[in-house]
């Protein structure tokens, strides 16, 4: 075992999987000689060669088109997106042709594609620099969609992203980078070097896609988050007294629908937190299919914390981003029904 | 004093129905005009050929010129042999979807050459994106006509599993790969795909074809940028058929050719006569053999026109002349070819008719037969539970209740 950042766990993957498939290649803005914006890519272009790891133009729909014609070629490539605000110009390249190659052909053609892409706010990002853009995949049959919230899941998890024959969207939330961010942002930063899942295997190792991982165990409420929100969650908890139940989902797209039910069945009662938007944000995907499979064990309306339906703004950001008091309140409200 | 009016410049079609199309102040220079440069040419030094027309097929319909390619007669009449079929086809095609058989059709009528020049001049293993109307290319390959018919009616032998809409082929087996509607979206896959090819040190090349509207997406600059700043092995052709729907060339471009776009992006720019077979086999062959040289990209403009429909769900006699082709200077493919051969003495009249009689009854034979496999309005199609598969390598759980919800 090693400590390692979520950067270097994302860097870590990478490197296994570079090694273990020479049909593996890395490409995107800045990913190349210098590393990565975010320093992801570091070192992996003098490792393994330009052709395997290298610059691309600034063009988001050129990227994912080109890595769909070298998915279709035989290659596994993972593209990188520089920030998930920037991945709309290869919207249509994503939704009409990535997502949809395998079945419009038949099953005779698909494209093995992991795009990689740092997401959410906290950063004082503004409009550009802090979407959550996941719920315009989630909605988009073909698509795998996961968000890691520790350095240790992001490992497994890229790793099987990559190796999964379906396409992948890889949201890594920013915040998380260098340390868990409980939403206090007065709070001086931490550092992953304090957390358990800062701790992380050298070697190869996998998380199955579409399983979720039970935060921490509760049995008066269910807190269902991913990415950030799982620490924001973590601590809103902590400081409510209230014993939920909290579940990172990890993976929206295959959900984990039986961790879901089997979690409310138990507890009756569910708070959902995402940083994304409310309207028509994967929380109320998540509300809908709860409702539909939970009814009778509800003992309250399921309540929904996430970011305002707004442009997430500069300035104001701590008044967007979903605060601990707002989980809070929120518990204690649904535990009030 | 004069003052000039300021308003907006929007450009319009050069003839409108019950307008007389007069196409001679097109510049056409004569056939062999152009050199044919060595593969290792520095693009700058052939600009002119991106605004200039290779032309090989003159009007006494000898071949001449640098650019001959010099083709044995055999395969001259393989393609003519091509080139009749997939008129022959698309006509029947066009009569079954107005009898209701099929829900929608593209002709090829006019551009015949495009599709199957090019793909005669590429080997079996190179990477085929084409756009909807290139369907030429799967005779060249061989496909089974019955299996393309199957397609086209969504019957239960439709390799797509009746999915898609019609002439949206896929054959994995002859490099084809899946037709998409989003236009231009396969321009820059194939440079993907040729990158691919270079990164595992194989000489198989990667083309695709889009059209005069199409040129105008972002695709199409994404394409040749990314074809250009890492020298993959792709072909790029821009199909000019100077119809879009009912929209003008003119509206996708200024005034000048498409292929003079090439140049910016440094890379070797050809504007070839798309009704002239061999200037097109000739062009083809020399960009497949500079990709494979490792000497990168090549841009086509394919010079042709729309002489059809755009779609059966189109009536152009709305937007342009009824008798535009007829006045179009670059003539009609099939001709030109077949006059050639007869000019070579090694074809005839006689030979013509009876090649169209075996064709025709080919098409026919093997619409009876794809017929026996299924029709589009009484089926059978796909079975059912083949809704939910093929989305992922595996249903995931949602979709298996999903299909449980549908009682299959």
């Amino acid at each position: 075992m090693a400590q390692m950042n979520m950067i270097q766990a994302v860097n870590s993957a990478l490197d296994i999987i570079l090694e273990k498939d020479s049909n593996v290649c890395i490409f995107g803005e800045d990913v190349g000689y210098f590393g990565g914006v975010f320093r992801c890519t570091d070192g992996l272009q003098s490792k393994y060669g330009k052709h395997r790891v290298f610059d691309s133009p600034l063009a988001e729909g050129g990227i994912v088109s080109t890595a769909i014609g070298m998915g279709i070629n035989g290659l596994r490539p993972v593209a990188e997106i520089q920030f998930a605000d920037y991945i709309f110009p290869a919207f249509d390249q994503i939704t009409n042709e990535l997502a949809k190659l395998r079945y419009r052909s038949g099953g005779e053609y698909s494209a093995p594609v992991t795009i990689r892409t740092p997401s959410g706010g906290g950063i004082r990002g503004g409009h550009y620099h802090s979407q959550s853009p996941e719920a315009y995949f989630t909605h988009t049959p073909g698509l795998k969609v996961v968000i890691p919230s520790n350095p240790h899941d992001t490992k497994g998890l890229l790793i099987s992203a990559i190796e999964d024959d379906d396409p992948v969207i890889f949201f890594e939330p920013k915040r998380l980078y260098n340390g868990p961010f409980d939403g206090d942002h007065k709070k001086a930063a931490l550092k992953w070097d304090t957390h358990p899942k800062g701790e992380v295997p050298e070697e190869y190792y996998s998380i199955p896609l579409g399983e979720a991982s039970v935060e921490r165990e509760g049995s008066q409420l269910t807190v269902l988050c991913y990415g950030t929100m799982v620490h924001v969650a973590r601590e809103a908890v902590k400081l409510s007294g209230i014993d939920a139940e909290i579940i990172d989902l990890r993976s929206l797209v295959p959900l984990d629908i039986d961790a879901i039910t089997k979690s409310i069945e138990k507890t009756g009662r569910c708070v959902i937190v995402h940083e994304a938007p409310k309207t028509s944000g994967f929380g109320g995907e998540l509300s809908a299919q709860i409702q539909e499979s939970c009814f009778y064990h509800l003992e309250a309306p399921i309540t929904r914390v996430t970011g305002w339906d707004t442009p997430f703004p500069h300035s104001l950001e701590w008044y967007y981003f979903p605060s601990q008091e707002r989980v809070i309140e929120a518990m204690k409200k649904t535990m009030e029904s | 004093m004069s003052k000039k009016e300021k308003t907006l410049f929007v450009p319009d079609a050069p003839f409108r129905p019950g307008d007389k199309p007069d196409f001679s102040n097109l510049k056409l220079p004569e056939a062999g005009s152009y050199d044919k440069p060595d593969t290792s040419v520095d693009p700058s030094e052939i600009s002119d050929l991106a605004f200039g027309l290779v032309r090989v097929l003159g009007d006494n319909h000898k071949a001449v010129g640098s650019w001959n390619p010099n083709l044995k007669p055999s395969v001259l009449k393989e393609g003519l042999r091509h080139m009749t079929l997939l008129r022959i086809f698309d006509d029947r095609m066009l009569t079954m979807q107005r009898q209701g058989k099929l829900s929608f059709y593209m002709k090829s009528l006019g551009e015949e050459a495009v599709a199957i020049a090019q793909g005669m001049a590429l080997r079996p293993d190179d990477i085929l994106f084409p756009s909807y109307r290139q369907p030429g290319l799967q005779f060249v390959r061989g496909r089974n006509l019955v299996d393309m018919i199957c397609h086209c009616i969504t019957n239960s032998k439709d390799n797509v599993k009746g999915r898609q809409m019609p002439v949206h082929y896929s054959w994995k087996e002859g490099n084809l790969v899946s037709i998409s509607s989003p236009v231009g979206t396969q321009f820059p896959q194939a440079v993907g795909c040729a990158m691919a090819s270079a990164y595992k040190g194989e000489d198989n090349v990667s083309i695709s074809w889009l059209g005069d509207g199409t040129a105008a997406e972002g695709d199409f600059h994404y394409a040749l940028n990314f074809a250009s700043v890492y020298k993959a092995p792709v072909i790029l052709n821009v199909v000019n058929n100077q119809w879009a729907i009912s929209t003008h060339r003119n509206f996708s471009s200024g005034e000048a050719t498409f292929a003079s776009r090439g140049i910016a992006y440094d890379m070797p720019s050809i504007r070839v006569d798309g009704n002239d077979f061999l200037a097109l086999y000739s062009v083809t062959s020399w960009a497949a053999e500079r990709a494979r040289k490792g000497e990168g990209a090549t841009f086509i403009e394919v010079f042709t026109y729309r002489a059809e429909a755009h779609s059966t769900s189109d009536d152009p006699t709305r937007y342009r002349p009824k008798d535009e082709w007829k006045s179009w200077p670059l003539g009609d493919p099939l001709e030109r070819l077949k006059l050639h051969l007869i000019d070579l003495g090694e074809w005839s009249k006689t030979d013509q008719n009876k090649l169209e009689k075996e064709l025709d009854e080919l098409v026919i034979k093997s619409y009876k037969e794809a017929e026996k496999y299924g029709t589009l309005n009484e089926g059978p199609w796909a079975s059912e539970e083949t809704l939910f598969e093929d989305v992922y390598k595996k249903p995931p759980r949602h979709l298996r209740k999903q299909r449980q919800e549908l009682g299959i």
